[in-house]
């Protein structure tokens, strides 16, 4: 089909994944402010996505010895590119994904201290697959519009989180400040607003918030979950610099041992209604679905903020707030974000075709492009925006687009009968399919030229398999298709 | 001003374009008229280096009281003799190697750097170390702002991260990252031949730079490079070492800087790190453990390399530098590990370097009055400004002027490490 909705294309790589010719046939006719609507209101989609693995008409996945995506790291990781190729609710996934770089926690550090079938239950556990509470990233899935007081209290309970920033020994005789210090620096309000005393008491705050492992030597269902250890919670007061209470009380009062886990609470509330930790989340999610090439105006940055003071701290707020803002319409901001890894291999493979393609083939080249899912480089996750451009990234991201072309060429073959007539026609036709940033006319002219190299079109067999993967492989490793 | 990554895409892109427009084998050309190149390879040990176990003040009673788990035991360290102020140092067991290279006069250990008021945040401690500019670190790298006084060549400067540090940042260089060089190939879905096509139309499109699209510049500008740099990266790819070298990434990424020093690519400045240095708990108990594991994966990797380029002949043309982004709390938490602290040690290896320990240990006396302790006693105070190591390698090694690139005299107090 033509594409002439540029406005729908462009929310659905923001807002999504980018859009396959099936999305493009469901969205058909809608407007962008109907397709908009859906996107938000994902919980009326069927949550289904899962049901489809190992259905002919979806990629395969690698099942090597069975596929255990609770137990076994990369089978979670194939699961989850699944549904970011396959789920009818893109912007669930899209949210996971920004959260799981937010609180970025790394299976390996995990692996390393629980062995890795508990580890990856930590990450990735579907609740009621296994015993257990339910891994970080369905967390993320399940709370990521919601409130983010609520999120962030999750995590700190959060098995993952525990091992991670080491709460699990943080103890009332020697406080652990790694997950205090984290917790301002990196998931609330930043640096600048909290000294080396408000990292002393926010370990205390948080000892006691350890880790029990349940139904121990029993492998099939031993798991972990969190358990508040009152014995070692520091009952004693602790005082910020900054106010933890409403009427700007800064003091977190003595309390009973048994009562403890409110200090938690308390301290959690007052980082995430603070007006700094609003500013920061509406940069951060302005970043990730605006622009990342124009900075907002103070006045767009204070309006999203105060929609999330408003709203209870309501994550909903804020990404409502970013994809109905003039800003993300005005196609001056169109293609102004360069797309992580994982986005730019997920939308090829949505826009390029899946068939007989396996989801594992995905993971190598991820990790060359410096994006493996679960594995972020350190608690600041991963290094967005240019960050993702170096010579070797770019290279593998040529490569899977080489990769990817030669592993689809006859499906593209068929997708092309009768606009294979000329040169013209067989760039046409990419271009509407792949939707790339517009090429200027001289970058059009070397791929008319690259059809041509070797012989005039004539639309032979030939012809057609070798330039159409070529000229899809140009078209996908192009600077142009980086940039969403 | 402060200078983010986005506003080098703004502000730099004109310049940024020019040197991908330079001609692309300067060095080739300078090599074939006899010319050696000195190059400086940077290391950083990700995480906040817990430098009171990597040298060990091991008479100091203290260490021992602060760390009754994690402490190396006197009896385990490599000893390495004593500092100016008399206090006796041992090497952390597992680097042997590096004693070794310690015993040949090759190796400084520069104890107490750091910074006044030293961050306790990794990325902003990192940033700080990557400017060299403690009150404003958003500004360009100081390997950055050193490139831009060289020729331009596409691979004057080589990170084997992914992700260019910091430091490597410039306003008109641009640094590519290749972790392995057997990784960083052209591939095709077609033929040999039509493969050709295939990268001389890319490397065409990506020439063609809209002033106007600065971040699509940016993305083409990095895919130049990739095409400039590919072939000579190739003849790296093959490189086995002349000794063999340890099986993990920062070995690996090792290995393919001697293979750049051995086929003469040019290249002024490597970047090389490995982390894992982030031990706030069970980091080993008694020089064991966790830590051990590190500093073997740090002394094996570096004493292979050393090995390596002093079989090739080349070992005084190139000169290492260590550092991380802070040291650790003196005293161990409750997790058999320890928290973020301030100054730590650095460190150089190399042909040219004057071995020896520079600067003095620190009394681990936690009484407040301790004049080389801060925090009220909790962390390491610096003695040495790490500015001024970086002045003497780029005044001494590299030929630079430090006062330009530092933006400041850095000089007076640097130890003569080189």
């Amino acid at each position: 089909m033509a594409r002439s909705e540029l406005g729908v294309e462009h929310l659905l790589r923001r807002a999504g994944f980018g859009a396959s010719q099936d999305d493009l046939k469901a969205f058909e006719g809608a407007s962008t402010s109907g397709v908009l609507q859906s996107l938000l209101e994902y919980e009326r989609q069927p949550d289904d996505v899962d049901s489809k693995i190992g259905d002919p008409a979806y990629a395969s996945i690698n099942r090597g010895g069975g596929f255990s995506p609770n137990l076994n790291i990369d089978h979670a990781r194939q699961r989850w590119l699944f549904r970011m190729v396959h789920s009818k609710r893109p912007l669930q996934e899209k949210m996971a994904l920004f959260w799981h770089n937010h609180f970025a926690t790394a299976y390996s550090k995990i692996a390393g201290i629980v062995g890795g079938p508990q580890a990856t239950r930590m990450m990735a556990l579907k609740l009621d697959e296994l015993p257990g509470p339910q891994g970080q990233i369905e967390l993320f899935r399940s709370m990521a519009l919601g409130s983010f007081r609520d999120l962030l209290i999750e995590v700190a309970k959060d098995p993952a989180m525990l091992v991670w920033l080491d709460g699990r020994l943080n103890t009332r005789q020697r406080p652990q400040e790694n997950f205090g210090r984290e917790i301002m620096e990196l998931f609330t309000f930043g640096i600048g607003h909290y000294n080396e005393l408000d990292v002393y008491a926010a370990a205390r705050v948080f000892t006691g918030w350890n880790l029990r492992q349940v139904n121990r030597g029993n492998d099939a269902n031993s798991y972990y979950e969190f358990a508040f250890n009152p014995n070692q919670h520091d009952t004693s007061a602790k005082t910020f610099t900054f106010p933890i209470y409403r009427g700007g009380g800064t003091t977190i009062p003595a309390r009973a041992a048994a009562d403890g886990m409110q200090d938690g609470i308390d301290f959690i509330t007052a980082l995430a209604t603070h007006p700094d930790t609003a500013r920061r989340l509406a940069r951060k999610l302005w970043d990730f679905f605006v622009s990342e090439v124009v900075a907002p105006d103070e006045t767009t940055l204070n309006d999203a903020a105060s929609a999330y003071l408003l709203t209870g701290t309501r994550i909903e707020s804020l990404v409502h707030f970013m994809l109905r803002s003039r800003q993300f319409q005005n196609p001056a901001n169109w293609h102004t974000r360069y797309s992580w890894p994982v986005e730019f291999v997920v939308r090829a493979v949505k826009e390029v075709g899946w068939t007989g393609f396996n989801i594992d083939t995905l993971r190598a080249p991820l990790t060359t492009m410096g994006q493996t899912l679960f594995e972020p480089p350190d608690v600041n996750g991963w290094e967005l925006g240019s960050g993702w451009f170096t010579t070797g990234g770019m290279l593998a991201r040529m490569n899977f687009a080489a990769m990817l072309a030669g592993n689809q060429r006859l499906n593209l073959v068929r997708d092309l009968a009768g606009s294979g007539s000329s040169a013209q026609s067989v760039l046409d036709f990419f271009l509407d399919r792949l939707t790339p940033a517009p090429f200027d006319q001289s970058a059009r002219s070397e791929l008319l030229t690259y059809l041509e190299t070797g012989g005039a079109w004539t639309g032979s067999d030939a012809q057609l398999r070798t330039k159409a993967a070529g000229l899809a492989r140009l078209i996908v490793g192009s600077g142009q298709y980086q940039i969403v | 001003m402060p200078v983010t990554r986005r506003d080098f895409i703004r502000g730099g892109v004109a310049a940024f374009t020019v040197s991908f427009t330079a001609p692309a084998f300067l060095s080739d050309i300078a090599r074939a008229q006899g010319a050696r190149s000195r190059s400086l390879v940077v290391v950083y040990l990700g995480g906040g280096n817990d430098a009171l176990n990597t040298v060990v003040p091991y008479q100091d009673t203290f260490y021992y009281n602060r760390r009754p788990t994690i402490a190396v035991p006197a009896g385990q360290v490599l000893q390495i003799g004593s500092d100016s102020s008399g206090k006796a140092l041992g090497l952390h067991p597992r680097l042997t190697g590096l004693q070794s290279i310690f015993n040949q006069g090759r190796l400084a250990i520069v104890q107490r750097t750091g910074y006044q008021n030293s961050s306790r945040s990794h990325f902003q401690g990192l940033d700080i170390w990557g400017t060299a500019n403690p009150s404003l670190p958003t500004s360009t790298g100081w390997l950055g702002r050193y490139l831009e006084t060289v020729p331009k060549d596409a691979l004057s400067g080589w990170s084997t991260t992914r992700e260019v540090p910091r430091a490597l940042l410039s306003r008109d260089v641009s640094v590519p990252g290749i972790p392995d060089a057997r990784g960083y190939v052209f591939a095709s879905p077609n033929n040999a031949a039509e493969g050709l096509n295939e990268r001389a139309a890319a490397t065409r499109i990506a020439s063609h730079v809209s002033v106007d699209l600065p971040h699509l510049a940016f993305v083409n500008g990095t895919a130049m490079g990739a095409f400039e740099t590919l072939d000579r990266v190739a003849s790296v790819a093959a490189y086995p070492g002349t000794v063999a070298y340890p099986n993990n990434g920062f070995a690996v990424a090792l290995r393919t800087v001697a293979g750049s020093i051995v086929h003469g690519t040019g290249t002024r400045v490597y970047w090389v790190q490995t982390g894992g240095y982030d031990t706030h708990a069970s980091q080993g108990i008694q020089g064991g453990g966790a830590y051990a594991a590190l500093m073997g994966t740090f002394g094996d990797g570096l004493a292979a390399f050393y090995n390596d380029l002093q079989n090739q002949g080349l070992l005084s043309d190139t000169l290492v530098l260590q550092f991380s982004e802070f040291g650790r709390r003196i005293s161990e938490n409750g997790s058999a590990g320890t928290d973020h602290g301030a100054a730590a040690i650095m460190m150089a290896m190399g042909g040219a370097v004057r071995g020896g320990i520079y600067g003095t240990a620190p009394s681990l006396n936690p009484d407040f009055s301790n004049p080389t302790l801060e925090n009220s006693g909790g962390d390491v105070r610096y003695e040495t400004d790490f500015r001024s190591v970086y002045a003497r390698v780029l005044d001494n090694w590299l030929g630079a002027s430090s006062t330009a690139i530092l933006g400041g005299d850095f000089r007076t107090a640097a130890p003569p490490i080189v």
